[in-house]
């Protein structure tokens, strides 16, 4: 499955979008662009069929009488987009058995928020993945329940202050760390894992290529920024997501069911050879006002260096398991 | 009418098996679902027939009853024919999804086992399932016996693919004294009668205008315009969507006597009118109406009490969504005592849910009967005849006058 693909910018840029411009999407959001790349990548995304969680996508793309999606588009409830991937991916397959369907199966591609995913959507998810349906679920991760309004999730960085874990007197914002829910889909042993950052758009279309040739299901793990829950400007959105690989927080890998063997790639593969061009994480949540109370009123060293160590113990743990650090 | 009745053979099934038979006679293209108590027979038998050959269904076996109906919603939108099957807790589970199959009108059958609703758990039959799914804009069909519920399954996929319908479609009977009692079920002989000859093969989506083009109404790729299913529907549309399904609904009626009499002549297997079943009604003066499988314990007390000269009959209800009003209105209007009998909770209601719609049809009458309502059988509780002589002498005594009439009793517990 490692078939070489070097997409250039033109190859990209020249193939067409399926989610139209128009959406209500915000400015600095990079759901759309997760969205964009994730069709882009696919070599017939005409066949394809594409499954929402419910979320900001799914609500900001379908106000009804509109709709922004240009390939067939199902939205059905919170925690079950994986499973009604697996009753759609079943329904071709037995149509195609019975000569109804005639061509190639459609590709499914599954998009939810890290709410529907690592918390409410986690068991429909496992089941599905366990089950061995051929789908790419594309996890888009803003790291809390934007849609209703900066809510923590199992998703939301430690320290980060969201609406139900805010910053307080004695909390300092949330106080649990962020689940590793690329190890955890890995562990089911039978599907492609990536992480991807919109950023380095080269390292996540080759992946979501990839993901569409193996023979079974995928999950893509995209950070995706949100500038009103992540308080920052729209304009900065691009350079936020860079910082998030840049500091290891969001470090590029995949993981082979086939081999067992997980790869750093991309940015972070440059990262593992010239460690001392990782960024310290201070870098990037100085720009976001979800993590403010770190440095006002009070520059609070204790934290900082809490989610610095602990980053770094983490990058260590991956690159042990990339076989890159004994 | 001419019936030109197909070749059938009898075999030794129960409720559940019949439904598994059933499915397998239909050929689903998908079926997804999880075990559950006293369903489970459902699965395993199609499991078989899935690992044997004889049906090409793809069959999913999620990990919950919330993903099953979530896959099945999956499938229906692909264009796909879906089927799974429940009970009790599962299908509270699958509450929330329920809505969902409603309002994006696929047409998914699904078979209930009925059982009591935890808790305290309890795997025995009462409607309270049921009835706690009750508006969620599924047809709803109770069934008597293992030969019904075949019956019923194979009609229910020609209801819910009805254009006019497009609806999914909930088959409700008896868990355990249904769902695990054997009978002698016929069952078509060739499945092709069921695939081919009633149904008109694979199921075919609805065509429909979208942006000018005409598009199948599915997640079909190959669509010019294609579909999004499940937009978000504010304030400006939400209302005239949820009118629409209320017309789907009621359009139903109509539909499911017209699947029973087209049935009937393959099969030459009646139930009433589809909707309503009466039994000894004509002249009566006190009817008893239920659902499921207490009627048939009840056919025979009204024949011990016909013989004792008591003008005494039975309406059974076979279609519970859409409520058949007109239907019971007619057949009840010239009797003077109308004793309901709910096989579900009624937690702070004032009767159970058959007793008050039926009350409540019944006050379109310009001189109305005595309607009181008796809940029995709650997680399985044995429901025998003395049970039921007992309070249809009640009913006697009303019609006489020598007893008071009441709202509602619990009949066959310990005080």
């Amino acid at each position: 499955m490692q078939k070489k693909w070097v997409p250039t910018p033109v190859e990209i840029a020249k193939k067409p979008d399926y989610i139209l411009s128009g959406h209500r999407l915000c400015a600095g959001c990079a759901a759309p662009v997760v969205v964009k790349l994730t069709l882009k990548a696919l070599p017939n995304p005409e066949n394809t069929v594409l499954v929402n969680a419910t979320g900001c996508l799914e609500v900001a793309t379908t106000i009804f009488p509109y709709t922004a999606w240009r390939r067939p588009w199902i939205h059905n409830a919170f925690e079950n987009a994986a499973a009604t991937a697996s009753g759609v991916e079943a329904a071709f397959k037995a149509l195609k058995k019975k000569g109804v369907w005639k061509d190639e199966e459609p590709t499914i591609v599954v998009f939810g928020g890290d709410g529907g995913t690592y918390d409410i959507g986690l068991q429909s998810l496992s089941g599905a993945i366990e089950r061995g349906h051929k789908f790419i679920y594309v996890l888009y991760d803003n790291e809390a329940y934007m849609n209703t309004g900066i809510q923590r999730s199992g998703s939301t960085p430690f320290a980060a202050a969201t609406t139900t874990s805010p910053a307080g007197k004695v909390l300092p914002g949330k106080p649990e760390w962020k689940k590793p829910i690329g190890f955890i889909v890995a562990a089911h042993m039978n599907a492609y894992v990536a992480t991807v950052n919109p950023f380095y758009w080269q390292d996540f279309v080759v992946k979501v290529r990839k993901a569409f040739e193996y023979d079974g299901p995928s999950f893509i793990h995209a950070i995706s920024t949100c500038d009103r829950g992540w308080r920052f400007e729209p304009v900065l959105a691009m350079r936020i997501s860079k910082l998030a690989t840049d500091t290891c927080l969001h470090p590029l890998w995949e993981f082979d069911p086939e081999t067992r063997e997980y790869h750093i790639t991309g940015q972070s593969l440059y990262l593992a050879k010239n460690p001392d061009k990782i960024v310290p994480v201070e870098e990037y949540l100085k720009l976001q006002g979800r993590f403010r109370h770190l440095f006002k009123p009070v520059r609070r060293d204790d934290l900082i260096n809490a989610i610095q160590n602990r980053v770094m113990k983490e990058w260590k743990y991956l690159l042990k398991l990339a076989g890159l650090e004994s | 009418m001419r019936e030109e009745i197909v070749e059938q053979e009898e075999r030794l099934l129960n409720g559940d098996e019949a439904v598994a038979w059933a499915a397998y006679h239909v050929e689903p293209d998908v079926v997804a679902a999880y075990p559950i108590t006293p369903q489970t027979i459902i699965v395993e038998r199609f499991s078989e027939f899935v690992a044997d050959g004889l049906v090409r269904t793809e069959f999913v076996s999620v990990e919950s009853e919330h993903s099953a109906m979530s896959a099945c919603v999956g499938a229906a939108a692909a264009g796909g024919r879906a089927f799974t099957a429940t009970a009790a807790n599962g299908l509270q589970l699958m509450n929330e999804i329920l809505y969902i199959a409603s309002s994006l009108r696929l047409p998914i059958v699904m078979a209930i086992a009925n059982r009591a609703v935890s808790g305290p758990i309890n795997i025995h039959c009462d409607h309270t399932d049921a009835m706690n799914v009750r508006d969620a804009g599924w047809v709803m069909l109770f069934c008597e016996d293992a030969q019904e519920v075949y019956d019923t399954i194979i009609q229910a996929f020609k209801i819910a693919e009805n254009p006019k319908v497009l609806l999914p479609v909930m088959v409700n009977f008896d868990g355990f004294l249904i769902s695990h009692t054997a009978q002698k079920v016929k069952v078509f002989k060739d499945p092709s009668v069921v695939r081919e000859k009633f149904l008109g093969g694979p199921r075919k989506p609805v065509k429909i205008k979208l942006m000018g083009k005409e598009v199948e109404l599915s997640l079909n790729p190959k669509n010019p315009v294609p579909v999004t299913f499940g937009p978000l529907d504010l304030y400006d549309y939400y209302y005239e969507h949820k009118m629409q399904q209320l017309v789907a609904i009621q359009n139903a009626y109509d539909v499911v006597k017209e699947v029973h009499e087209e049935y009937a002549k393959l099969s030459g297997r009646r139930y009433g009118n589809g909707v309503i079943v009466p039994y000894k009604l004509d002249d009566a003066e006190i009817a008893v109406v239920a659902m499921g499988s207490a009627p048939g314990t009840m056919r025979y007390v009204i024949d011990e009490m016909r013989e004792e000269g008591i003008k005494i009959g039975l309406l059974r209800v076979r279609l519970f969504r859409p409520f058949p009003y007109k239907d019971i209105i007619e057949a009840l209007r010239n009797v003077k005592v109308v004793g309901v009998f709910d096989r579900a909770q009624n937690q702070g209601m004032m009767g159970g849910p058959l007793f008050l719609e039926t009350r409540a049809a019944l006050y379109e009458l310009e001189s109305r009967p005595e309607v009181v309502n008796y809940i029995f059988g709650l997680g399985g509780r044995d429901a025998p005849p003395e049970m039921f002589r007992e309070a249809f002498d009640e009913l006697v005594g009303i019609y006489r006058g020598t007893i008071s009439p009441f709202i509602r009793k619990y009949i066959g517990v310990r005080e």
